[in-house]
């Protein structure tokens, strides 16, 4: 939703000229429309007035402890670590794949045939249920491969869960969105550019590596921002690969204990502790829910805020 | 590799050619690399997508077969409550010659169809009003206003959705909208409790609407102007214009925007299984209006709400069965996605 929409000038007919059918199909767009806005106000209003009664600075800041009683079940410190770390694992692979992924087709795309084909397999997996994914990983890293991954039960299984198994399945669900905005950023930047970095002598590689990545810049990062936002929001590849309990660590090297260990994410956190999980406290469940909200729109917003710059390639144009 | 350390080098020609500073030396890997290595690597990289896909579904067939084999082509018929056969499957001897595999998923199947199509059909024509609205219709004030409402709603997790609708809608349409004598009337198969299948489709029409909002949003201002006009100096007005003209034109966006809200639809997991009642049961449209308040329970919920399951191998292997049903329809959306585009796109406008 980048350009401008047309807009005549001048003299605008009046509706009331046209035939019934017409003007009942310009109400409908009306309702559909105001009835967006009506429906996300309320979401963001009644999402906002939970929040603000119930957000409590201190439960931001303590350790969840697994309890029944409401005033002794700590507050959400840990799922929030977790959403963070799940996010920085997610985007930390799927970013050189993706952008890899994303050069490879628009700047080589060679033989056309492969390239058609990894397109769409790229489009089936951004069309792969997150279930499905999470599912599929679990499968994956409890084979005796993985087990370095997260770490071995006294039977000799492997467990499969922990947040590098998680973090993994999540660069899948990242990766077809950083794909798509690559390849959006890549192909916007004109040809002469590339061939002015041809009669330089540059190679191939290097007018990728110098020239189009840094003027693809913007667009990579916008692609980011979003998988972020959706690696924040998504709950079922948490449940079945982190367990969703509370920090949990593996072994004494100090930060691959964590990573090997389960944990929770603030979507797993609202899930337990609606009426739908075992802990039924509404009021910890909305809280919790307005810090994720809150996150989202910040990264979904945020970068208009900050940047505002999006698609500006002075250079290119 | 990763482009935010990147220098930035060519956007002005350096005064004086300074020898570079070690650490971007560390990082230009892929400038000094010759053309035809870089292009194999990055070409295998591309292809690993392609393995990724492959040993996607050679896994979850591979744990889902037992499942199939022993139910045979019956597993996709009905018969029995699927919930309690799911228990005898969880519950069942654990010795691998004694294991408990009848399992007939009508119901679960079903029920995500069902979820799903209403859910893109409302979503399907509510976006598409929208978008005209937004493009065409809207005075500028308010499409000033929609175009954040329409990312937002896009970026709300789907747990939030579900939470509101376990905490603010089931209570209504139990208290409000279901009165007791329909309760009565059904009370001998399913009890109903206000979550059900319209609190399912509503929530996931507003789930995937957005969604679909902005491809179609995209397509429509990527129609070029001439040919609204040309319209226009026809004589037609301009919701003629718009309907014959700009959506004929965005046809294949409108095919792809459905099949992503579809895929969303059909993998939705979390929410659904917070609001769509949770019982594996067939409503029945012989019911009337109860039919929209009786439970459903589709697929993907299924495989969350047993999550605890999976540490017994023969349910384990049921939930993989589940798995790879979505795995293969979403698999087939984009095929179909892919093969209902191609004839439209010869008068597409992009």
């Amino acid at each position: 939703m980048s350009a401008v929409a047309p807009r005549r000038k001048g003299a605008k007919e009046s509706a009331a000229t046209w035939s019934v059918l017409d003007r009942v199909g310009l109400a409908a767009c009306w309702v559909a429309g105001i009835g967006l806005c009506v429906v996300c106000l309320a979401i963001i209003g009644f999402m906002f007035v939970k929040g603000i009664q119930y957000v409590r600075p201190d439960l931001l800041f303590s350790r969840t402890i697994a309890s029944s009683n409401e005033a002794g079940s700590g507050g959400y410190f840990d799922p929030l670590v977790g959403t963070l770390l799940l996010i920085v694992i997610g985007i930390a692979i799927a970013l050189p794949l993706g952008i890899g992924i994303a050069v490879w087709l628009t700047e080589y795309g060679r033989p056309s045939g492969l390239a058609r084909l990894v397109e769409s397999g790229v489009e089936v997996v951004a069309g792969t249920p997150s279930i499905v994914l999470a599912i599929f990983g679990l499968a994956v890293f409890q084979g005796k491969l993985f087990a370095f991954l997260s770490f071995t039960q006294q039977g000799g299984g492997v467990w499969g869960r922990s947040f590098f198994t998680a973090g993994i399945m999540m660069s899948l669900i990242a990766l077809p969105l950083i794909v798509a905005s690559t390849r959006e950023a890549l192909r916007s930047i004109p040809n002469h550019v590339r061939e002015a970095s041809y009669a330089l002598g540059k190679t191939r590689a290097a007018t990728i590596r110098r020239v189009l990545l840094p003027g693809a810049r913007p667009g990579i990062a916008t692609g980011a921002t979003l998988a972020m936002g959706r690696i924040a929001g998504d709950t079922a590849i948490v449940i079945l690969l982190l367990g969703g309990s509370a920090l949990t660590t593996q072994g004494n090297v100090p930060v691959l204990n964590i990573l090997k260990g389960g944990g929770s994410t603030l979507t797993t956190f609202v899930y337990a502790n609606s009426p739908a999980g075992e802990g039924n406290k509404p009021d910890k469940a909305y809280a919790a829910a307005f810090v994720l909200l809150v996150i989202v729109v910040a990264l979904n917003f945020g970068l208009d805020l900050i940047g505002g710059r999006r698609g500006r390639t002075a250079w290119t144009k | 590799m990763p482009p935010a350390t990147a220098p930035i080098a060519p956007r002005r020609p350096p005064a004086a050619p300074a020898p570079p500073p070690r650490r971007a030396k560390l990082l230009s890997g892929l400038g000094s690399w010759s053309d035809r290595r870089a292009e194999l690597t990055l070409g295998a990289l591309a292809c690993a997508v392609l393995v990724l896909i492959g040993l996607m579904v050679v896994f979850v067939f591979s744990k889902a077969w037992p499942s199939f084999w022993h139910n045979g082509f019956a597993w996709f018929g009905g018969g029995g409550d699927v919930d309690r056969q799911l228990d005898n499957i969880y519950n069942g001897p654990s010795r691998p010659s004694e294991y408990v595999y009848k399992l007939h998923a009508w119901p679960l199947l079903y029920g995500t169809a069902l979820t799903t199509i209403a859910g893109v059909v409302i979503g399907l024509v509510t976006a598409l009003l929208a978008a005209v609205f937004i493009v065409e219709f809207a005075p500028s004030p308010i499409r000033r206003l929609l175009e954040p409402v329409v990312r937002l709603l896009a970026a709300v997790p789907s747990v939030v959705y579900g939470l509101i609708g376990l905490l603010v809608i089931i209570p209504f349409v139990n208290n409000h909208l279901i009165g007791e004598g329909r309760k009565e009337s059904v009370a001998y198969v399913v009890q109903l409790n206000g979550s059900g299948l319209i609190v399912a489709i509503v929530i996931l029409s507003i789930m995937i609407t957005p969604i679909m909002i902005s491809i179609i949003v995209d397509a429509l201002r990527s129609v070029p102007q001439g040919w609204t006009e040309g319209a226009a100096a026809l004589g037609v007005n301009r919701w003629r214009a718009m309907w014959t003209i700009s959506v004929r034109s965005v046809r294949p966006a409108i095919v792809a925007a459905a099949v992503l809200a579809t895929a969303r639809a059909l993998g939705e997991a979390i929410m659904l299984s917070m609001v769509s009642g949770s019982r594996g049961f067939a409503p029945n449209p012989l019911d009337g209006l109860t039919f929209l308040f009786e439970p459903v329970r589709p697929l993907a919920a299924t495989i969350v709400d047993h999550s605890e399951g999976l540490s017994v191998t023969p349910f384990a292997q049921t939930l993989y069965a589940f798995a790879a049903v979505l795995l293969v329809s979403s698999i087939l959306l984009s095929l179909g996605g892919w093969a209902a585009k191609r004839p439209l796109a010869r008068w597409s406008a992009r």
